[in-house]
């Protein structure tokens, strides 16, 4: 009778013990994996800000610099590429997010082009409303760098939380994938210059 | 070749986390909202500054931190003020509520650079745009090109604690307090598991065996039960007061004499903001 009860108890703090570490770690893994979709819709947000500020700059600078037509344009299409670029936060996979790093990529070349171009239009550079503008551009082009930050901080945990044995196993029974990186790309590490 | 790589790859690693630590400065202890580590003002300055950013942060909970450095190891001064305003964590959790006024003094060989971070909870009332006009062209920069850093750095504090003042009140940032700390975690699953597991088998044989083993699955389960909830913490887990709320004076009229400011609250920066060089 005695032996039945110990083993009882074995088998309760058995229970117990497994439960316990399934439950802490798929909850842990739940929670990271809101965290890190959480940073990415920042991510997101910070470059749809750009592409929200890029119409009202173009309507701008035209008014002073009609004949930089090509450049214009090619802000225009670099930034509707860009926004055409999307990606599904469950699924973070390198490929996805090396299209849509290359898309946003595009779009900020060309805008340090147009930027350069407009060095040349004194009156441009003194007029209120393109200042204010410029100030937006830049404040965004640092929200970027510090939300991709952000989001790599998210992420490095997240991974190495569902690589790591034991908690792989649990990772993969409910497809709790690894996350890709953002990476530095050459000379994407600082906001391009638009500076006067 | 390969191996070189790797090797190269990790020393480089190494050195970064190395230096990593060194670029920022540390968090001032005791805390102060006027950090001059660049030496640009003299005392009385620096206490008069102090003195109204403590009396502004015990009034409304919004932390305005000026702080001035010799150099920013070769950031970007918009990233790095950002990343400084993160790593001090200017502004309270969960408000945001923080500005980082940051200056490198222009010297002989170096231009002066000065930014404005704003953390996520005043962008609406600092937008980039005001920050670079109203803050940084129109009273920063002419008062830095005039080597009166005081001036300049008074009048800002001014248009900034103009811009915010309306934002967070310090009734608001009592009730987020009381709210974090009400929470409790949640061990009745388990109080359930003991029931059904221990405590009623426990009674069920009772008649047969005696003594033994009665005390142990209990003690076995009630310390699987500790280990199990977390213990939450408060807001408060960053200051380096030690978890100790505002200074004296919070909330009252006379508050805000020097040296009361209790600690940086956690805040958190986006990159909002703006700067200049001159």
């Amino acid at each position: 009778m005695k032996k039945g009860y110990l083993v009882l108890i074995g088998v309760a703090v058995f229970f117990f013990m497994s439960y316990s570490f399934f439950k802490n770690t798929y909850n842990k893994m739940v929670s990271m994996d809101e965290g890190v979709k959480a940073s990415w819709s920042q991510v997101e947000n910070v470059y749809q800000r750009r592409a929200d500020l890029i119409p009202n700059l173009v309507n701008t600078v035209k008014g002073y610099a009609s004949h930089e037509k090509e450049t214009l344009s090619a802000v225009i299409e670099a930034r509707s590429k860009a926004t055409s670029v999307n990606i599904n936060p469950s699924n973070l996979d390198p490929n996805a997010l090396k299209k849509f790093q290359a898309a946003q990529g595009e779009l900020s070349s060309a805008l340090s082009r147009l930027m350069v171009v407009m060095e040349r239009y004194p009156d441009l550079k003194a007029n209120q409303n393109f200042m204010d503008l410029q100030a937006q551009l830049e404040g965004t082009e640092n929200r970027i760098a510090t939300e991709r930050r952000k989001f790599n901080q998210a992420v490095q945990p997240y991974n190495e939380l569902v690589r790591e044995f034991p908690r792989n196993i649990i990772a993969n029974m409910f497809g709790f994938k690894e996350k890709a990186y953002f990476e530095a790309e050459k000379g994407a590490e600082k906001a391009p210059e638009v500076k006067f | 070749m390969k191996f070189k790589f790797y090797i190269v790859s990790i020393l480089l690693l190494l050195a970064t986390t190395v230096f990593g630590q060194s670029e920022f400065p540390e968090r001032p202890n005791p805390p102060r909202l006027v950090n001059d580590l660049a030496n640009v003002l003299n005392q009385a300055e620096e206490k008069a500054l102090e003195q109204k950013l403590v009396h502004f942060f015990s009034q409304t909970s919004t932390q305005i931190c000026v702080v001035t450095i010799k150099s920013l190891s070769g950031y970007d001064i918009a990233s790095y003020t950002t990343q400084l305003g993160e790593k001090w964590g200017v502004g309270l959790k969960g408000s945001d509520n923080g500005i980082l006024l940051l200056i490198k003094p222009k010297t002989a060989t170096s231009d002066g650079q000065v930014f404005t971070a704003v953390g996520y909870g005043l962008e609406g009332v600092v937008p980039d745009a005001t920050a670079n006009r109203d803050i940084v062209n129109a009273e920063l920069i002419p008062n830095f090109k005039r080597n009166d850093y005081f001036t300049g750095i008074d009048r800002a504090t001014t248009v900034l604690i103009g811009l915010t003042k309306g934002e967070f009140t310090a009734q608001q940032y009592r009730k987020s307090v009381k709210k974090a700390s009400g929470k409790s975690s949640g061990g009745g699953f388990w109080l359930l598991l003991l029931i059904f597991f221990v405590i009623i088998p426990a009674f069920s044989r009772r008649r047969r065996s005696y003594g033994l083993g009665h005390s142990l699955p209990f003690w076995a389960a009630l310390t699987m039960l500790g280990s199990n909830s977390h213990r939450h913490s408060g807001y408060f887990n960053d200051f380096s007061s030690g978890g100790g709320g505002f200074g004296g004076g919070f909330g009252d009229s006379g508050g805000g004499s020097f040296g009361d400011f209790g600690g940086f609250g956690g805040g958190s920066f986006g990159g909002g903001g703006a700067g200049g060089s001159w």
